[in-house]
């Protein structure tokens, strides 16, 4: 008797079910939309904008179909392109008034159409890759020397202020390359060096050397140090690519990290890549400048500079929390001299605030600048695009030494994360270079779906048709469980929001042709095992038994190459080997234990088979 | 319906020896091609620029040409791509140069014959960016070097299996046979400057783990027929289990074959290349892991005693 024991029936109607529930949402199509996403990390997009953005859509009139809030942004779905452009305009004008000084980026979008219960379970349509839909795709290659180099300069500029501070003389400290050589006249002095250096330099590497009647250390960094600062270049560019980018008013920009040094952007649905390249390159700096107290602290000279007078050597500011302030021109310290910020809290008052780590030199010039100032507020000035922002302002309380910075007072601890992180972010870590560009224009995105869909249709309905008519019910049980091979894969997809491109679309198509191996090699061996005289029971479960192995040992040889380039591939490759991969493990199932399934419930009941239906089992000899 | 009513097992094995002369010839002269001619490699690997452009109305490809060489651009292929409205621009790596503008400088440059010309059409867009591509010089040499790596980890891999799943005859015939239906891939590309890109290298790749399938299958048959059937001789082996897995090989083949000559109607200039690769590989493999695997594994000696193990004789015990 073939019959499958409940739980494995169970099983394959669940698998049935839920791919079916997560192919779904495909079928629903796409609205159009607008979304609505923060530009600075300091205006957050919370429930209070949420009302403003429903305010701003009742008084122009316009009904949306819903408005979603997620962690980053706020989606609201439109019937019709008209009203979509209208509400674009609308929102833009009612959260930034200023056109020229955004705080939000409202970008044109498309959102799934599918029903919110779906949502609500995770099932999404397919992620479409950039050759899907249209957009820009850059791969940025991090120059890591660069990164190395910038850091060695500024590690030259600390040593000579410690040694100055130690009363250390030396004759001369020079970067060649990737090393810093610091020269001595004599060997005492260069102990004494390299004593102090080594408990203060943990990142150096520190060598002796001779050259010539010159005794000198050579510094190198250790690799450990090397890695570390590598690391957080690329990672700092990461974060100011993204502060830029939500810039751009781009819907859903992907920014990751590739390999060890490159940094790949996709902007979806931009075709200016002029412009994109103009925002990826910008240089963004940070400056701490004094504030000129006695003059903000004077109406009337406010009042003046509010209109575009300051007193001579200062610049009008409004703070961040919209109190109008004067700071004075001279730069005391620039962002280059920052290696860090991070958010956390006063070891006293336990008020939330951020720590600043600076470098020696940098700690050096803001030791004497705390000392004659106390009392008195610095100004942190983020510059960008030629304009500047007070990022805060806050009061010297003490002389502060040793390049531990606290910024505290007036911050809620979201606040306190968005000035580190603005500090961070302010400027690239190491300069960056276009090594690849993709731009895939909206129509010949629409194409590539059209044609890949329907290479993918014709070549299913003619395997159908051959299958059906050339093993009758059993071919048409193989067609059902290729059916169920395609719906399992897009669920999957689906599921795991795996990027769908071209070569998948075709990986899919590829995949399907194969898999119908398995169900050929089932469907022959049971006719064989027919034309042996074996009965029609028995033939169908030695046919699937025998094949079994066959099957497995195929598949795994198919794999192995699926994987290998998933290992090794790139770009178009991977979008391939992916869907590839995934779909043998799907074939394996639905081609075994699927059709298996839908045989047993025709024919495993039937005591007395004389036939079953699987097309002429031709003998020889009769 | 049946198509194959066969009675006796085919004496394949008695032309094994004209079969792989065959194979070894076009071998041979796949590498001439590869030789002589070269891959003629896209500009994923070569580096460069690749604009595809979308005309409202046929152009002047002479015209395009003139006006990129005035605009400095030396060495373009300027072609039609799929349409005689689309056109393909490739721009070769220049040193020195911003390489990463050249994109923006051609359809610069492009404009400006539209502007000279009375063609332009009433809405103005007489013609538009489809796709730009852009690729450095170090992303070009990686791609190879990957694909190298890739090709050599499935070789590793599949031989691996093999070997412990049946026996390291197979293992290796297998992969000489598959291994030069991917060597007869590439040397089509050579001989007829088919373009070689990304997706072509992911179905050459896919049709090595592919047609191993197709050797699996009769080696399967080998080893079961060694230990159900006594007294044949291996050539009668191999014929029995590739006679018996014939039927399935052919519409196997057959069925993929027909997704793929649906990608090649359907697909569009965008796969055509990738289903031409699996054209000729899914042809090659039926011939090579069939016709050319099983003589390499007789050669190699393969015999009924590496199927069945000794059986260890049960001693009474002597109490």
């Amino acid at each position: 008797m073939n019959r499958y024991p409940l739980w494995k029936n169970a099983t394959v109607l669940i698998a049935l079910v839920l791919g079916l529930l997560y192919t779904l949402p495909n079928f629903f199509g796409e609205a159009p939309a607008v979304q609505v996403a923060s530009v600075k990390s300091t205006h957050k997009v919370d429930a209070k904008l949420l009302a403003r953005v429903e305010e701003a859509l009742k008084t122009a009139a316009i009904l949306p179909q819903g408005i979603v809030l997620d962690l980053t942004s706020i989606r609201v779905r439109l019937p019709d392109t008209d009203s979509q452009i209208k509400a674009k305009d609308v929102i833009e004008k009612a959260l930034n008034p200023v056109a020229d000084d955004a705080s939000y980026s409202v970008a044109l979008n498309l959102v799934s159409d599918s029903p919110n219960w779906l949502t609500g379970i995770h099932a999404l349509p397919m992620y479409l890759g950039l050759d899907l839909r249209g957009g820009v795709h850059f791969l940025l290659q991090v120059d890591m020397q660069g990164a190395l180099t910038k850091r060695l300069d500024s590690t030259g500029a600390d040593l000579r202020s410690l040694l100055r501070d130690k009363n250390i003389r030396h004759s001369g400290i020079n970067r060649n390359g990737q090393t810093v050589s610091i020269g001595f006249r004599d060997a005492e002095t260069r102990e004494k060096a390299l004593a102090f250096l080594i408990d203060n330099q943990p990142d150096l590497q520190l060598l002796e050397a001779q050259d010539g009647a010159d005794l000198k250390l050579i510094a190198t960094l250790k690799p450990v140090a090397q890695k570390r600062i590598q690391e957080f270049a690329v990672k700092q560019n990461i974060t100011t690519l993204h502060n830029r980018i939500n810039e751009l008013g781009v819907a859903e920009p992907v920014i990751q990290q590739q390999g060890a040094d490159r940094i790949v952007v996709q902007l979806p649905g931009v075709q200016d890549t002029a412009k994109a390249k103009d925002i990826l390159g910008r240089t963004a700096t940070l400056e701490v400048r004094m504030v000129d107290d006695e003059a903000s602290a004077d109406p009337n000279v406010m009042e003046r500079a509010a209109r575009g007078q300051p007193p001579p050597g200062t610049e009008y500011f409004v703070e961040r929390g919209g109190q109008p302030l004067l700071v004075k021109k001279q730069v005391v310290l620039t962002g280059e001299r920052l290696t860090d910020a991070q958010p956390g809290f006063d070891s006293q008052t336990q008020e939330a605030a951020v720590h600043l780590s600076l470098d020696s030199a940098g700690a050096r010039i803001f030791k004497d600048v705390t000392r004659e100032s106390v009392g008195k507020r610095m100004a942190i000035v983020l510059i960008e695009k030629g304009k500047g922002e007070v990022v805060t302002a806050p009061v010297i309380r003490t002389e502060i030494g040793g390049g531990r910075v606290q910024i505290s007072g007036r911050m809620s601890t979201v606040e306190a994360n968005d000035v580190a992180l603005l500090l961070r972010a302010g400027s690239l870590a190491a300069p960056m270079e276009i090594i690849e560009e993709r731009t895939i224009g909206p129509s010949l995105g629409a194409d590539n779906i059209a044609k890949g869909f329907s290479s993918t249709q014709w070549g299913f309905v003619a395997i159908a048709v051959f299958m059906s008519s050339y093993y009758l019910l059993f071919g048409a049980v193989s067609v059902f469980a290729l059916s169920a091979n395609l719906l399992l894969l897009v669920a999957l997809l689906s599921l795991l929001q795996a990027t769908l491109t071209l070569p998948g679309i075709a990986a899919v198509a590829l995949t399907l042709g194969m898999a119908i191996d398995a169900n050929v090699l089932i469907n022959e061996r049971i006719r064989e095992e027919l034309r042996g005289g074996n009965s029609p029971q028995a033939a169908i479960t030695a046919g699937y038994e025998r094949a079994w192995a066959t099957i497995l040992d195929s598949n795994i040889t198919t794999l192995i190459a699926g994987v290998a380039l998933l290992i090794f591939g790139s770009g178009p490759v991977r979008g391939f080997a992916v869907v590839h991969c995934l779909g043998i493990l799907t074939s394996i199932f639905s081609s075994v234990v699927v059709s298996r399934a839908l045989i047993n419930l025709i024919y495993g009941s039937r005591r007395k088979l004389t036939s079953v239906s699987i097309g002429q089992v031709w003998k020889p000899g009769a | 319906m049946e198509f194959f009513r066969i009675r006796k097992d085919i004496p394949f094995m008695r032309h094994a020896l004209v079969f792989n002369v065959i194979s070894l010839l076009t071998f041979l002269l796949a590498v001439f091609f590869l030789v002589s001619r070269g891959l003629h490699l896209s500009v994923e690997f070569t580096g460069g620029t690749l604009i595809e452009v979308a005309y409202s109305q046929a152009p002047e490809l002479q015209q395009i040409r003139k006006q990129l060489e005035s605009d400095g651009f030396t060495d373009t292929q300027v072609q039609n791509f799929g349409s005689s409205r689309d056109v393909l621009i490739r721009v070769p790596l220049a040193k020195g140069a911003e390489t990463s503008k050249v994109g923006d400088q051609v359809m610069a440059s492009l404009a400006k014959i539209v502007s000279t010309e009375a063609t332009a059409t009433a809405d103005g867009a007489a013609f538009g960016l489809k796709r730009v591509e852009f690729v450095g010089p170090q992303v070009g040499r990686e791609l190879a070097e990957d694909g190298a790596l890739a090709l050599l980890l499935v070789i590793i891999g599949i031989m691996g299996y093999l070997a412990m799943r049946f026996e390291w005859r197979f293992a290796l015939s297998a992969i000489i046979a598959n291994m030069h239906d991917v060597v007869i891939i590439l040397g089509f590309f050579a001989f007829f400057q088919w373009e070689f890109s990304l997706p072509v290298l992911a179905a050459v790749l896919a049709v090595l783990g592919y047609s191993v399938n197709e050797s699996v299958v009769v080696f399967d048959r080998v080893r079961e027929t060694f230990k159900k059937k006594r007294g044949l001789t291996t050539p009668e082996v191999l014929n029995h289990a590739i006679t018996s897995t014939i039927s399935r090989t052919i519409i196997t083949h057959g069925s993929t074959q027909m997704m793929v000559t649906s990608m090649l109607i359907f697909g569009g200039p965008a796969l055509h290349y990738f289903a031409l690769a699996l054209t000729i590989g899914i042809l090659f493999g039926i011939y090579s892991s069939v016709l050319v695997a099983s003589p390499l594994v007789m050669w190699m000696g393969v015999s009924r005693e590496q199927f069945i193990q000794p059986k260890i004789e049960k001693q009474e015990a002597v109490v």
